[in-house]
């Protein structure tokens, strides 16, 4: 059951159904791939290259989906303990440990169905040390070409053209050759061109349904909600049709909700009053993902913006695929992602959503797995706070491991955070 | 051991835990050069020393510093040498640093690169990106211009102009030291009694806060004094290598527990920036093009560089033959995500490869060995037992 199917009374507009469909479809014709001969690439969500990929017809598998999925099946528990049985450290991220126990237990995909192994393991490696280190495991355990993009990080805040020229050299004598041999086609510009237009489009209306957090009362909650909008543009389907229309169905829902004056849809249904606004950096957690969202429905919190959702690409701030320069908009969209920007820019952009989202402040839900979020998050914390004037709230959690969510710890602190910003307000 | 030698392991043991930083001071106030820290593991020192700046390792504060104000910034989850750096800096301590470099080894120190931006805006704060891809036409041209980037940023601190003759002086000088450091660790592998590990660790730790040229003067003098010491002898202790501790360093105290618990220390990863180059670095042609060519194809196997073509763990097996160790110790930091990630990998290899291993984890501060020392006590008794 994918995660879609998982919350059917989240949202039940056709977007929903058409993603539900999407998905479906996509690993059903994983499942068959070792009876049809397509081929696949395991690769990750942040600068991934989805759009160069299916120009060769490879399908992505994502380990990093395959593991949150398992995680809201419940599995992850067992997945991680087979994992850390085999020597993976406790201290590790629990994405890698969840897909790693996964494989050694069949490679059952969310829908039930056996995922295929990897025809091509395509190691992009944005925003993250540990992608290197999760993709030498499965090099591992797999009989399957490598191909490394090495992504630079943005240190100084900005894309130079030497960091530019090195991905494209990369893409160039490292990647498309790899994807050529396992393919068995050729690197064909035009076709790639075309996905990077519909790239564009889907983008822009991901951008117009994601800054429909600006309205009162905020018609999306733009994390718990955010990770279905993301889902599509962030994993297998950027560059294809289904991708457009997903995204032009669910812009005209979200439209019609602005202009209804209608708040979010949450697993309590629509949410009437919306008393809290509230910024989020941070993955969520995936063990207990409605327990935790209801934990801010219940308080009439709404989440108008996230930093998650710009896990896949920061597009908010103006990027777009570019059809004219494939390659060095495909570079650009590597080094742009979210985890990719220095913990300066990261404040920026922060502190700039509470003033643009008119938010009562940010809540940091710092996840364990993760130092490429969490390393810092105390320090943004305390610079947002300071230059928004607004009180920051901080929480723990995990993304797939059971063992570090705990409930009333949590709900404590929101209660807390929620009374200060209310304190505040009476002034 | 002669008054000399005690004399030189307490100069050493005072420059390694100068937490104060009160050399780099004193250097600076002689020389009116500037001093550039730098965090684990590698920065190509030879740029630093030929634009006359002091590169000063800054390795963390160990068990010599209380963190008050450092855990203020870290989750529990978090290994401890960013908050003892984060401390060293809100003390103050750091400040004597005209500029830091934050080399591309985990996304810890990658963060704290921009934190350190957000601490100190009028300081230099640069993130040293590394290329993952080793074809010179590419990560070789992307280093290289990193490369050029800080040196024109330590130019602007105030530094002289890098010029090809400084940086192929640098480079010489620097291969002396790689022999020195190369001929320490051979002598310990062949008389290991003669060259305790936690001598040679803070001998080399005050590499890291020393100019070359003295560091070259201090190796030359310990390893004279301890060829000449006919009073250190021979015990039955098992030969390891420690492997795992290339970034946060363990405290001293741990590294003695280990000996005194029978190990003989034959190799190890502990200050790595001495080796991390693994052989002279060519001074003919261009210096900078060279310097950048033994980044890309000699290098150590470290759990933070992507092993492209070759396996997974060969290379320690490999010094593992070499230092004729008899076992492996992994001794990772808590939380490091490039120790414990690999781990499991080098296992297998290890494994393979027949050689006995035990693990554990530690912090620079930990105070509390009596369980490593029973572990390790046991694993050098079942070598010794066993061999
Ligand atoms: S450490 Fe964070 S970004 Fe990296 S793989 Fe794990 S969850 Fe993803
Ligand atoms: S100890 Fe490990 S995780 Fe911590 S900063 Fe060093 S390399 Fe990174």
């Amino acid at each position: 059951m994918s995660k879609n199917q998982m919350t059917p009374d989240v949202q039940k507009d056709s977007s929903q159904l058409k993603q539900k469909q999407m998905i479906a479809e996509h690993y059903t014709r994983l499942a068959k791939a070792p009876d049809t001969g397509e081929k696949n690439a395991y690769t990750f969500v942040p600068g991934n290259l989805t759009e160069l990929l299916r120009s060769f017809d490879l399908l992505p598998v994502l380990p990093e989906i395959n593991a949150l999925q398992s995680s809201m099946r419940g599995k992850s528990r067992e997945y991680i303990a087979i994992a850390e049985k085999l020597g993976h450290s406790e201290d590790v991220c629990t994405y890698v440990k969840c897909d790693l126990g996964m494989m050694k237990s069949g490679n059952v995909g969310p829908t039930g169905e056996r995922l295929p192994d990897p025809d091509l393991l395509l190691l992009s490696y944005t925003g993250c040390f540990t992608f290197m280190k999760w993709f030498e495991i499965l090099r591992e355990e797999y009989d399957a070409p490598v191909a490394m993009l090495h992504v630079p990080y943005q240190g100084d805040g900005v894309i130079t053209d030497s960091m530019r020229k090195y991905v494209v050299d990369q893409l160039k004598t490292k990647v498309i050759p790899v994807m050529e041999k396992v393919s068995g086609k050729s690197y064909d510009e035009d076709r790639l061109k075309e996905m990077l237009t519909r790239s564009a489009k889907a983008e822009d209306d991901l951008v117009a349904v994601l800054e429909s957090g600006k309205n009162t009362p905020s018609p999306i909650d733009a994390y718990f909600g955010g990770v279905y909008y993301i889902g599509p543009i962030f994993t297998a389907f950027r560059g294809t049709q289904d991708a457009v229309d997903y995204y032009e169905a669910l812009r005209s829902e979200i439209d019609e909700r602005v202009r209804l004056g209608k708040g979010p849809v949450t697993p309590e249904g629509e949410m009437k009053e919306e008393k809290y606004r509230i910024v989020v950096e941070g993955p969520p957690n995936w063990t207990s993902f409605r327990k935790f969202w209801k934990m801010f429905s219940d308080e009439g919190a709404v989440v108008v913006t996230s930093s998650y959702t710009k896990v896949g690409g920061v597009y908010d701030n103006g990027f777009r695929h570019d059809p004219d320069r494939p390659l060095e908009s495909l570079a650009e969209y590597c080094m742009g992602c979210y985890t990719n920007l220095t913990l300066p820019s990261r404040v920026d952009m922060l502190a700039k959503y509470v003033e643009d989202y008119n938010a009562d402040g940010l809540l940091i839900n710092s996840i364990k797995s993760c130092n490429s979020f969490s390393a810092g998050q105390l320090m943004i914390l305390r610079e947002v706070e300071k230059r928004t004037g607004k009180p920051g709230g901080f929480i723990e959690s995990d993304l797939v491991d059971p063992r570090y969510f705990s409930a009333a710890n949590i709900k404590n602190r929101l209660e807390s955070w929620f009374q200060m910003i209310q304190q505040r307000r009476d002034g | 051991m002669s008054t000399d030698l005690q004399t030189l392991l307490q100069e050493a043991e005072e420059l390694a835990f100068d937490i104060d930083s009160s050399y780099v001071k004193a250097w600076k106030e002689k020389t009116g050069g500037l001093a550039i820290g730098y965090l684990p593991i590698y920065v190509p020192r030879e740029l630093l020393h030929a634009q006359g700046c002091l590169p000063v390792g800054v390795l963390g504060a160990g068990d010599n510093l209380e963190i008050i104000r450092g855990d203020a910034y870290y989750q529990s989850y978090i290994c401890h040498l960013p908050r003892s750096v984060i401390e060293l800096g809100l003390t103050g301590r750091l400040d004597c640093m005209d500029g830091m470099l934050f080399p591309a080894i985990c996304d810890v120190i990658r963060n704290l690169s921009g934190m350190w931006k957000m601490m100190a805006p009028e300081k230099l704060s640069r993130y040293l990106d590394v290329p993952q891809n080793f074809d010179p036409e590419t990560g070789g041209l992307f280093y290289r211009h990193e490369l050029e980037e800080l040196s024109a940023d330590l130019v602007k601190l105030g530094a002289r102009p890098l010029t090809d003759e400084a940086l192929r002086a640098s480079i010489e000088v620097y291969n002396r030291h790689r022999v020195a450091v190369q001929s320490l660790y051979r002598l310990r592998q062949d008389e290991p009694w003669k060259v305790p590990s936690s001598e040679l660790y803070l001998i080399l730790r005050a590499g890291v806060i020393l100019p070359v040229e003295e560091h070259l003067e201090m190796m030359a003098s310990y390893e004279a004094a301890v060829r000449a010491d006919t009073t250190r002898k021979p015990m039955d202790q098992a030969r390891v290598l420690l492997t795992g501790s290339f970034c946060e360093q363990p405290p001293l105290g741990l590294i003695k527990t280990l000996e005194r618990s029978g190990c003989y220390i034959v190799d190890d990863d502990l200050i790595q920036v001495h080796r991390w180059i693994l052989s002279s670095i060519p001074t003919e042609g261009d210096p900078l093009d060279n310097l950048v060519q033994a980044f890309l194809s000699d290098t150590i196997d470290s759990p933070t560089r992507y092993i492209d073509d070759g396996v997974k763990g060969a290379e320690l097996v490999q010094r593992v033959k070499d230092s004729r160790a008899e076992g492996l110790l992994f001794c990772a930091p808590s939380f490091c995500d490039p120790a414990l990630l690999d781990q499991p990998m080098a296992v297998t290899a290890v494994e393979k490869a027949g050689i006995p291993w035990t693990s554990f984890l530690f912090s620079e501060n930990t105070g509390q060995f009596q369980v490593i020392r029973e572990q390790a006590g046991t694993f050098a008794d079942s070598i010794k037992l066993w061999s």
